[in-house]
């Protein structure tokens, strides 16, 4: 194998020596290399608006030590910049011993193809592609007033080497395709997003007309919105479809379970263990090893390769998500969610692909059982805060539910909830659960990783709806 | 250490004039440097420490109407030269945009640079430590507060080059000194978080560690015990930290991309009446020391002041050079966004805008992006707390509140109290009459 510091100014020998000499005498830590090379097309208002191809080379070097981190990062990779990170190290952690771990699982796990999608597709047919998609989105009725979409591609590879002169390494492609469609009509707007993404060539996700299928869907939503009357507000039933609102699980148990956070007792599930959080019938899991989704890894960013956690068993919360560091101190072992933005940023636990298994009814029962509610199909973001447990997201596509058919679309609202409580409102999970189509980006202390969510539809007892109609 | 402007130069003059030989016919590039270290400290304990060294290079290239760009961290001559290669073998082939250039050689930042954006103070990572373990002390005197979430202190340097074949060439030092601590407090099983925050280019200027520490205290134990109020129609108090959140809307609402494509509730609103006439928002470049004062903006395009809300008509966009083509104006230096925007003082005092209304909710915090700038939709999560006859009653929480910004900044009154702590800023705002979702 060679390594990614075959062109520097460091050998891998001395890099080796730097590590083990500094890491010796603390409990864990590695020199973690990065290499990522990213294009970005954007067409915007008729145009190809900008193409940009950045190429990041640099590494992070981290020791730890009882609870306390000490992380230095740098793009200048030599032997003396090295040498400086590891004195920084070493004057942080001065008043501190420990024993180094070097115990790490391997695998042979192949999610996804070791595969450059920046390069796999010309420039001149990836522009073309970008315009026929303008064309197309346009074309499909003079409402429609603006259109932008974009191709990214990112090819990172990495490689952590551990005390001792233990090597490893992943390369890891991503692609994500993304439109917005602004439609006009009798005075209002309204845009409808859509995305397509994951580990695999831009091909396998565009081939066989499917960039119209983007197209159409971002132009439905829009056209959808423009007829939304005034969201009702304050508590009502909600039911969710299935797929991308999972971003619901992401945000209401998702954040709290993951390790940190339980670890320094923040989280409002930190003494919840072996106890009832949900309904019975819901099930979660983290799982890292989906064959090329976005959230797939196959191992994470200190080395451990990733697993399918369990988190919530019918009802009963199981697990943790963890990192090395919190798993040490929480005496368990890290379940491969230590992840990190880059080499510029510390490692914490973070989420893969979040998923709350599938049930056994139908989305037409849930609808059925509604007096007054709503119909929440698609999200934007979402945020939670952690120690209340309060949580919410916005729909970008909604309806009424009145008498238990599906009425008007209503205009984007905020639904709050509360994280502990609002999965023991779970009144009914499908059978129909399904995957987001690969778009999702979850932020935490100013670090976005790729992540994936999925769920089947839901029916929620109660949620408030931030609307404007009392 | 943060590379000097020679080292700098160099690296631009090599991407330069290799674009040129390589048949660009103009270029423009962005050479940056910074080192930040930060402290963090948790429960009064060192929880971490992190360093970073950061160097970095963007290129542009054009050929004619064609146009093209790379970014790296690797600035090995090699790697470079690599690089600039494939940023005009993509520029060949990318199509033409008839609003591709430099900007305007006579707006070029030229002048004085004294607006003292550089402090060389470096504190010891002990000194760090030091700091930030007084503010947790501070805040844990406070019988309520049973955690933290983790407390910081940052430095950071960074130094950078902005040139372009048109003959720019300039740059400057900044500093940054950033301390924040976030603490739970806990009391009758209610468990809540909350923090303080200060920023500025100048060590001697941020907060005292304890008057961190103990604002952040108070804000977490005034979080606690939170009810949850009924959907109702009322009129809103938004805190300092939230009202500079309408600034940022308003200031993405008028940018001239936004405008130029018509994706905007404020379209077509130039020289109309946006806001209530008792409304003036300014944006300025040229506050000495303020943390959004710069020389020239990411073009090299020099800062002018502008009234943008003038008694409550919008007068001026935010203008890059691209953008402005597209609807016929001159960059006004914004391409980088706004400088230091506020609202300016309102003529009533706090204290007679919270007893300005029997019953008022005064908003804290706001969760969720529940912003749509194309038709101005507005709703987010909240938590709060209730005035009732101009007394704080009650928290509140698990909330959402929601309007059009076309109504709300017709309704917003400003308090007096405008203090320059972050590059946007807005004194206490009241916003008549929006929806809360409830009970």
């Amino acid at each position: 194998m060679t390594s990614l510091l075959k062109n520097s100014e460091l050998s891998l020998e001395k890099a080796d020596k730097i590590v083990s000499e500094t890491l010796n005498s603390c409990d864990d830590g590695e020199l973690y290399v990065e290499d990522t090379k990213s294009e970005t097309i954007v067409l915007d208002d008729n145009k190809i608006k900008s193409s940009n191809y950045t190429s990041d080379l640099g590494y992070g070097f981290r020791a730890v030590t009882g609870d306390t981190v000490a992380y230095s990062h740098s793009n200048e990779i030599s032997e003396k910049s090295l040498k400086n990170s590891s004195d920084n190290l070493k004057s942080t952690l001065k008043n501190n011993s420990g024993t180094y771990n070097s115990e790490i699982k391997k695998t042979n796990q192949k999610l996804y193809k070791d595969i450059d999608p920046i390069e796999s597709k010309s420039m001149k047919s990836k522009i073309e592609l970008l315009n026929n998609m303008n064309e197309y989105a346009r074309s499909k009725d003079s409402s429609v007033k603006q259109v932008t979409a974009s191709f990214l591609a990112e090819k990172k590879n990495i490689e952590i080497i551990r005390s001792g002169g233990e090597l490893l390494s992943d390369n890891r492609p991503l692609v994500r395709i993304n439109m917005s469609v602004m439609v006009e009509k009798n005075g209002r707007k309204e845009t409808g997003v859509y995305g397509i993404g994951g580990r695999q060539d831009y091909d396998e996700y565009l081939k066989n007309d499917n960039w119209k299928k983007v197209c159409d869907e971002a132009f439905r939503i829009a056209n959808t919105n423009i007829e939304s009357k005034p969201s009702p507000a304050g508590e009502m039933k909600v039911v969710l479809g299935p797929g991308w609102p999972a971003i619901l699980i992401h945000e209401a148990v998702g954040h709290g379970l993951e390790g940190d956070f339980n670890r320094k007792k923040t989280s409002a599930f930190h003494d919840l263990v072996g106890k009832k959080v949900a309904s019975k019938g819901v099930t979660i899991i983290d799982d890292g090893t989906i064959d090329n989704r976005r959230g797939s890894l196959n191992i994470d960013d200190e080395g451990t390769p990733t697993e399918r956690t369990v988190l919530i068993e019918d009802g009963i919360l199981k697990n943790f998500m963890q990192d090395r560091l919190n798993a040490r101190l929480m005496n368990t072992k890290s379940t491969g969610n230590g992840r990190r933005e880059s080499y510029k940023h510390v490692v914490m636990p973070r989420m893969r692909n979040t998923i709350m298994l599938g049930g056994t009814n139908t989305q037409e029962e849930m609808i059925k059982s509604v007096d007054k509610g709503i119909f929440a199909v698609s999200f934007g973001g979402g945020q939670v805060d952690i120690t209340s447990g309060k949580f919410v997201f916005n729909c970008t596509e909604a309806y009424e539910i009145i008498n238990g058919k599906v009425g008007a679309p209503i205009k984007g609202a905020t639904l709050i909830g509360d994280g502990p409580s609002s999965l023991k409102e779970i009144l009914m999970v499908g059978n129909d659960m399904m995957l987001d189509p690969g778009i999702g980006t979850c932020g935490k202390a100013g670090q976005g990783v790729p992540v994936g969510v999925g769920q089947p539809s839901l029916l929620i007892n109660n949620m408030t709806v931030g609307g404007t109609q009392l | 250490m943060i590379k000097d402007q020679a080292y700098l130069k160099k690296i631009a003059d090599i991407c330069l004039s290799k674009s040129k030989k390589l048949g660009s016919t103009d270029a423009s590039i962005l050479v940056q440097s910074s080192v930040s270290e930060n402290i963090n400290v948790r429960n009064k304990k060192l929880d971490g420490s992190e360093r970073s060294e950061n160097l970095g290079v963007v290129l542009t290239t054009y050929l004619g109407k064609k146009k093209s760009s790379i970014a790296s961290s690797n600035l090995k001559e090699s790697n470079l030269n690599e690089l600039v290669d494939r940023c005009i073998e993509t520029m060949k082939i990318t199509p033409e945009d008839e609003y591709n250039s430099l900007p305007d050689k006579d707006l070029h930042f030229s002048g004085l640079k004294d607006l003292d954006l550089y402090d060389e103070t470096h504190l010891s990572n002990e000194d760090k430590i030091n700091y930030i373990k007084e503010a947790e002390d501070e805040a844990f005197s406070n019988n309520k507060i049973v955690n933290t979430n983790g407390s910081g202190f940052g430095e950071n340097k960074s130094n950078f080059l902005l040139a372009n074949s048109n003959g720019f060439a300039d740059g400057y030092k900044t500093s940054q000194f950033t301390a924040y601590c976030e603490v739970v407090s806990k009391s009758n099983g209610s468990m809540e978080r909350d923090y303080e925050y200060t920023s500025k280019r100048f060590y001697n200027d941020i907060l005292k560690p304890k008057q961190l520490g103990s604002i952040a205290a108070e804000h977490a134990v005034k979080k606690l015990n939170p009810k949850k109020i009924k959907s109702e129609k009322i009129s809103l108090i938004f805190d300092k930290r939230i009202s500079k959140n309408f600034l940022s809307i308003f200031a993405s609402a008028i940018s001239s991309s936004a405008i130029a494509k018509g994706t905007t509730f404020l379209k077509d609103k130039l020289n109309q009446k946006v806001f209530n006439t008792e409304i003036n928002i300014n944006d300025r470049g040229d506050i000495k020391k303020a943390n959004g004062s710069r020389y020239f903006d990411s073009e090299g395009i020099g800062i002018i002041n502008l009234d943008l809300i003038k008694n409550g008509i919008l007068q001026d966009y935010l203008i890059d050079t691209y953008n402005g083509k597209k609807i016929n104006r001159k960059s006004n230096g914004r391409a980088s966004g706004t400088t230091n925007l506020y609202f300016e003082n309102g003529s009533k005092t706090f204290s007679e805008l919270i007893k300005s209304e029997k019953k008022l909710l005064y908003i804290k915090e706001t969760i969720g992006h529940g912003t749509n700038i194309i038709n101005g939709d507005y709703s987010v999560g909240a938590s709060g707390i209730m005035i009732e006859n101009g007394e704080f009653s009650y928290p509140v929480s698990e909330i959402t509140i929601a309007g059009n910004l076309n109504n709300i900044f017709q309704n917003i009154t400003l308090a007096d109290d405008l203090e320059f702590n972050y590059s946007t800023n807005s004194p206490t705002m009241h916003v008549e009459g929006m929806i809360v979702g409830g009970k």
